[in-house]
């Protein structure tokens, strides 16, 4: 290799360390200050500013979705360890139902959600339809939380 | 034929998806072959020109 | 490095290279259509629909793969401008600004088809969420590396700025790729994984590998087809295109 390569592919190796080096201390400084979505058990402890703005994320309690008039509708978000109760008027997606993930984006009201926007997320599970039930119906027959065969954050 | 059509009601959103893809790729395959034909036509023209001011100043 | 060097030599002549891609580029390009033909009609008609999402979920066969090759052809991209920046090898600065508008074209599907799956399944077009936002990043780069192309006038020179550029976006891949297990996103993780068992029914995977394979045999083609042009506008002095223009015009007459 004659010397001006050698020069350029040092040269260039440094420019690329180097921004790999403050890519990484920015994605760090984000991993801390960019919440997209707070927990439940988050809210509960604390961790949300008073009146601010931010999302909730968390699972759909079974058997919580209580719908009122018109478009107003009422749920429990809940990761576990937290419940949160949301309300919300609007159009839900097409995801939402009971044991669904969803990120709604509001703000705290006493001690409840007001929600503007709700989303569902859903989890990069693909399979088709019988294949589902008759999983599910393995896991009932068994006892087998229906938890077991998602994976693990 | 109908069902396969609606996609179960999501028609409108699955069918738009596969036109933009199909879209893509056309301007895709498209685009070069326009610009290699620009670029030949081009050559071309200033090679027939190039040989009349030789023949000219011969 | 000397092997390396004399196949660059052999291959990366321009005649050659020209002539290789014209006998190649077809046939690429028929298989690409041939391939993406089985893996859509599996796709649409053989795979069975989602116990979730329904038939919603069939945008998976066409985002995916894009999404895919927004970061694959990057990468090309990206090692072709390094070998062009350090050892100056003209092929290779002609391959990476070709591969510059493909890949642009690939993540601009992945944005529109994402928002149009997005809407009905999330009950949003856009939010910004660390995938989304790094993907929109992506499109950016490609855009600015095809825009500083065609803002220098000398070919080379320009070729060169752009692919330094191409070079140091490098660091955006592996967010885009590990967005969704470092943060937490509305975009759900990976399906297919490399290590470990893919989250897809396999009546589910095999359409979405076809289509995979489809496209990056397209992104050859077409890489190949938009080299060619340049060789040949870069070149146009030399005898050899000479030859050509004469050969190809006449044809045309």
């Amino acid at each position: 290799m004659t010397p001006t390569r050698k020069r350029r592919l040092i040269m260039i190796g440094a420019i690329l360390v180097a921004a790999a080096a403050a890519t990484t201390l920015i994605v760090l400084a984000l991993q801390q200050n960019m919440t997209y979505l707070f927990t439940p058990s988050e809210i509960l402890a604390g961790k949300v500013p008073d009146g601010a703005r931010f999302r909730i994320g968390g699972m759909v309690k079974e058997g919580s979705v209580e719908r009122g008039q018109s478009l107003t509708v009422a749920f429990v978000v809940t990761d576990g360890d937290g419940d949160m109760r949301v309300e919300y008027n609007g159009i839900l997606p097409d995801l939402f139902r009971d044991k669904q993930s969803v990120i709604a984006t509001g703000s705290m009201q006493g001690n409840q959600f007001l929600a503007t926007e709700v989303l569902a997320k859903h989890d990069e599970t693909y399979v088709p339809r019988d294949v589902a039930e008759a999983m599910d119906k393995a896991h009932r027959k068994h006892n087998v939380p229906a938890e077991a065969d998602k994976p693990t954050p | 034929m109908n069902d396969f059509l609606a996609m179960g009601g999501y028609a409108t959103y699955v069918w738009s998806s596969y036109a933009i893809f199909v879209a893509g790729l056309l301007i895709d395959y498209l685009a070069p072959r326009w610009r290699n034909r620009r670029i030949i036509t081009e050559l071309h023209g200033r090679l027939a020109r190039q040989k009349k001011k030789t023949e000219t100043a011969t | 490095m000397n092997t390396l060097s004399l196949w660059f030599h052999k291959f990366g002549s321009p005649p050659t290279f020209y002539r290789l891609s014209r006998l190649l580029c077809p046939w690429l390009f028929a298989a690409a259509c041939l391939i993406g033909a089985v893996g859509l009609y599996a796709g649409l008609v053989l795979a069975p629909a989602d116990y979730q999402q329904s038939d919603a979920y069939r945008i998976i066969f066409i985002h995916v793969p894009c999404a895919w090759m927004s970061l694959f052809a990057y990468i090309f991209m990206a090692a072709n401008a390094f070998i062009a920046v350090v050892w100056r090898i003209k092929i290779s600065e002609i391959l990476a600004m070709a591969s510059a508008p493909v890949g642009a074209m690939f993540t601009a599907v992945t944005l529109l088809t994402g928002a149009i799956w997005g809407k009905p399944m999330w009950g949003t077009w856009w939010t910004w969420d660390a995938r989304l936002t790094s993907e929109l990043v992506l499109l950016f780069l490609y855009l600015g590396v095809i825009g500083l192309f065609s803002a220098i006038e000398d070919r080379r020179q320009a070729a060169r700025a752009a692919g330094f550029l191409a070079l140091i976006g490098i660091v955006n891949v592996p967010i885009v790729h590990f967005s969704v297990n470092w943060w937490n996103t509305l975009h759900q993780g990976s399906t297919v994984r490399l290590l470990g068992p893919s989250r897809i029914d396999a009546s589910m995977l095999w359409p979405l590998l076809l289509m995979a394979l489809a496209t990056h045999i397209w992104f050859f083609a077409s890489v190949l087809a938009r080299s060619r042009s340049s060789v040949l506008e870069q070149e146009s002095g030399k005898e050899w295109v000479r030859e050509i223009v004469q050969a190809q015009g006449v044809r045309r007459e």
